[in-house]
């Protein structure tokens, strides 16, 4: 992975620059040593690994604006990181970077239930905004399964989903509004408490940017009244096929589940060997379908749902009696990612979203693939929205099975291009899958999205290397296209 | 009386964008006009005019999506879905009669463009927020593309979201696609009698925070209650809809109301009922019509609980409807050249939030701010990305804000 080329005179600065960090941030707030930066080298995306410049940990919005107006005046390149937990390689040190690290932003600093906001800083955890309100009975709705860690400024920074987010969004739909500082130092405020905001949808740019537009100093996220019921169904179906027919034709019932979860033969089989949850061996696809609501509605689906699964060619079909049978459902899926790492030395966890309808072209066409590379492939589908999470089973001490298992997983996502999906649901480009970006945009559309970020931080300084696979100068992007004096298409009448 | 130029696909907007660069000639864009009027009064002489983009490219209610071309009416797309038992779940507004013009002539586009969402953007969330992907020319005469067709996508910077509410500034969209949702099986409706506007705040926030799943709450004071035909009388209305599966609406509808008992009498509304006074709340029905219709309009978000305070500095001569559990607040002036800005704005300032003029006559549209004034850093920071997708200013110039 070509990352940007580090910046010499940055680093031969190195020690004046350490003592001007910790000049803004005092004590133990800048760390400099081999040994303790080691823990930064690199985020979920463990292939990749780089020690920081210097890892710098503020704990005030004013420190966060000294450290990169000072960065921005000395031309240094950041890398913001919340908990680590990226899977693409947002947080990926650079050689030549400050890696700020927002871990000791973890305050919840208000809870207003009467209108059902949250206001918390950023190295909150997504779960702990969830415990922070839930003795009301509320709950913050995005699940990402890395919940326990990650934090609420990475989720902005990923726009992270989940399990529930077909019935309940992703990030994106449940922030309201956030104070940032842009590179330069500036600080600024985006929405609020209230819905909406005047001039353009900053927040919606913001959330999802993976690190590149503005370091997050607080974040107002809306809470939501726990669901009185939730009922699981754990359904089996011979063929793949069927699973997505039923999946289809819950939907069309005018059903939407809080959560809709598919896994594949292999992953069934890893995971009922690791938790013992009773899935049925027999069977090509296994289907969870989790309702929500007041009691005599939820009853009420899971009749609907089961008579629909019955239908669509259900070989098993049980539907949970006890809270503790709907966790034990769950079980197997929450660990699927665990229950793989069991089977195989290594595992590359991928992250397309397809059409649902082209799941079982999808799933043929990776057997093919699998035979091909000669590696094991097993399957976990938030199958409501077509998001799929292919797992590559390989080994790192095998020579030249990273190199195969990564070309496998590139293949897969340009594949959910080709069948009209996308190339990440909810990880994020990162590092990772920078280089596929072409596959999916058009330069054009590229150079349109490096425009945006030149308005936030135009000396392209905040977090490069990522998302984009060429890096342009700003000043780079200022072509246009003019025609000539002629008014177009004379040919159709004007009034 | 401006040209007009009607292109007939994505590539004569692109043309017609790169001509306008070209000899420095401004573009209004349009889809059929419905909501022309709100805004900064143009200074352009050349009208790009979607409408004949029309048409839906894409519809798999299975996939719960739908992608049309921009200028496909509203009207068109929301008989195909209910076609399917499904719709536009952020519930578009028709601001057509509000405006002093027809009803049903908004464009897909439109609502895109002007983030347009009704009462249920409390549970289903705004236009923005069921947008999934959108194909445009940008003012500097580029197609891209931005988004996908699958509700899922991480994928490159969300361009849809800051298209989305930028009223045709940055880019002229030619298709979008939006995610689309079944349809509820029935509703209900909970009014609650006589509550002042403070008492509503309360009762409509106790109502949002159950586990009932209200999906409108609308406090209708007094003075405006007689415009709406379905309620029993004179008395304010504070009114809360629940949607779903009958058992489930049955089973709410009893919940709610007893949790609505300490706050005053109740009646029920039926389905029928539901609709009809949910569409007229949508519609800001009391403003479209008779005297209230010379009225200077505003549209005010701010926090939920703040609204009463805000409706309170807020001269009683004005006339005032709350949706989005008080969060919306549409405030109807007393004078017909006197839109009050200075006590909105102070007001709104005070509780956090913003407001839109959304009707008033051309002069005092173009004298007044019509939204509303942001902070110098966040001022500047949008003139950035103005500038990033269209320099030149050639998209809507001016429509929000002045040089942008």
């Amino acid at each position: 992975m070509k990352m940007p080329e580090p910046d010499r005179n940055v680093l031969a600065r190195r020690a004046r620059i350490v003592a001007a960090l910790s000049a803004i941030v005092p004590g133990e707030g800048v760390i400099a040593g081999e040994r303790e930066m080691r823990p930064y080298e690199s985020d979920g995306l463990t292939a990749y690994r780089q020690l920081p410049m210097v890892v710098v940990l503020p704990e005030t919005t004013q420190q966060v604006s000294q450290v990169l107006k000072y960065c921005y005046d000395e031309g240094i390149k950041v890398v913001p990181r919340g908990a680590g937990t990226s899977l693409s390689g947002g947080a990926l040190p650079l050689e030549d970077g400050v890696l700020l690290g927002m871990a000791k932003f973890n305050r919840v600093r208000e809870v207003d239930f009467d209108n059902r906001v949250a206001v918390v800083e950023p190295g909150v955890t997504n779960l702990a905004v969830s415990a922070a309100v839930a003795h009301e009975g509320f709950y913050y709705a995005p699940d990402p399964s890395s919940q326990i860690a990650c934090t609420i400024g990475g989720n902005i920074a990923e726009n992270s989903g989940g399990v529930h987010c077909l019935k309940y969004g992703m990030t994106t739909n449940n922030v309201l509004g956030c104070e940032m500082v842009l590179m330069n130092g500036e600080i600024i405020r985006l929405g609020g408490k209230h819905l909406d905001a005047p001039g353009y949808d900053l927040l919606g740019v913001v959330t999802g940017s993976e690190g590149l537009l503005g370091i997050v100093t607080e974040v107002t996220v809306r809470i939501l009244r726990k669901p009185e019921t939730v009922r699981a169904l754990m359904v089996g179906f011979p063929r793949s096929e069927d699973a997505g027919a039923c999946v289809g034709a819950i939907i069309g019932a005018g059903i939407i589940p809080g959560g809709m979860e598919m896994m594949d033969r292999p992953a069934i089989r890893a995971a009922e060997d690791f938790v013992h949850a009773g899935y049925p061996l027999d069977v090509e696809a296994l289907l969870i379908v989790e309702l929500d609501g007041p009691g005599p509605e939820v009853d009420h689906l899971c009749g609907r749902v089961e008579a629909i699964a019955k239908a669509c060619g259900a070989v098993s079909c049980q539907v949970s009696q006890s809270e503790e049978q709907r966790l034990l459902f769950w079980a197997g899926r929450k660990a699927a990612f665990p229950a793989v790492g069991r089977i195989s030395p290594d595992y590359y966890c991928m992250d397309g979203t397809i059409p649902r309808g082209k799941l079982p072209l999808v799933l043929e066409k990776m057997k093919e693939m699998s035979r091909r590379y000669g590696l094991r492939v097993a399957n976990v589908f938030h199958a409501g929205d077509g998001n799929l999470h292919p797992l590559i089973l390989y080994d790192a001490n095998v020579p030249g099975e990273i190199e195969k298992a990564e070309a496998f997983g590139a293949e897969i996502l340009t594949l959910c291009v080709e069948v009209g999906g996308v190339l990440t649901g909810e990880h994020g480009v990162g590092v990772e899958k920078r280089d596929l970006m072409p596959a999916m945009f058009s330069e054009t559309d590229l150079d349109q999205q490096q425009r945006v970020k030149c308005a936030f931080d135009e000396k392209g300084l905040l977090n490069p290397g990522k998302v984009f696979p060429t890096l342009h100068r700003c000043a780079e992007l200022g072509r246009m296209h003019v025609s000539g004096g002629r008014l177009p298409f004379p040919d159709i009448p004007r009034f | 009386m401006a040209d007009t130029l009607k292109p007939r696909d994505a590539r004569d907007v692109e043309e017609a964008v790169r001509f306008a660069l070209g000899n420095g000639t401004p573009l209004e864009v349009v889809g059929r006009g419905s909501k022309r009027a709100i805004g900064r009064p143009g200074q352009t002489d050349l009208t790009l005019d979607l409408s004949d983009l029309s048409g839906v490219t894409l519809y798999e209610p299975d996939e719960l999506i739908l992608s049309a071309k921009a200028g496909t009416p509203i009207a068109e797309i929301e008989a195909l879905l209910a076609s399917r038992h499904q719709e536009l779940a952020f519930e578009p507004a028709d601001y057509g009669p509000l405006l002093g013009g027809a009803a049903g002539e908004g464009t897909i586009g439109g609502v895109i463009a002007t983030n347009l969402s009704g009462p249920r953007r409390i549970k289903a969330g705004a236009a923005r927020d069921h947008f999934l992907g959108v194909h445009g020319v940008t003012g500097r005469g580029d197609s891209i593309k931005s988004g996908g067709r699958v509700v899922k996508n991480v994928t490159g910077y969300d361009l849809c979201k800051v298209l989305a509410g930028s009223w045709g500034t940055l880019a002229a969209m030619t298709e979008v696609t939006v995610k689309v949702l079944p349809k509820a099986e029935t509703e209900a409706s909970i009014v609650v009698h006589g509550l002042d506007d403070a008492q509503a705040a309360r009762a409509m926030a106790a109502a949002l925070g159950s586990p009932f799943d209200v999906s409108g709450a609308a406090h209708l004071p007094d003075h405006v209650t007689s415009h709406f035909g379905v309620l029993p009388d004179a008395r304010a209305a504070t009114v809360l809809r629940l949607e779903g599966f009958a058992p489930s609406v049955a089973h709410r509808s009893e919940a709610l109301s007893t949790l609505m008992k300490p706050y005053g009498e109740r009646a029920v509304l039926t389905q029928a009922q539901s609709q009809a006074l949910w569409r007229d709340i949508r519609d800001v029905r009391p403003f479209a019509a008779g005297d209230n219709a010379a009225r200077p309009l505003w549209r005010v978000s701010v926090t939920p609980g703040e609204a009463h305070k805000v409706a309170a500095a807020i001269t009683p001569a004005a006339q005032m409807v709350y949706d989005w559990g008080g969060g919306l607040i549409w405030s109807a002036m007393p004078f017909a050249d006197e839109p009050d800005s200075a006590a909105i704005r102070g007001a709104v300032a005070a509780a956090g939030g913003h407001a839109t003029l959304i009707r008033a006559a051309a002069a005092v549209r173009a004298s007044a701010e019509v939204f509303e004034p942001q902070a110098p850093g966040l001022a500047a920071l949008g003139k950035r990305i103005k500038d990033s997708f269209d320099p030149k200013g050639v998209l809507n110039p001016g429509r929000m804000y002045a040089g942008v």
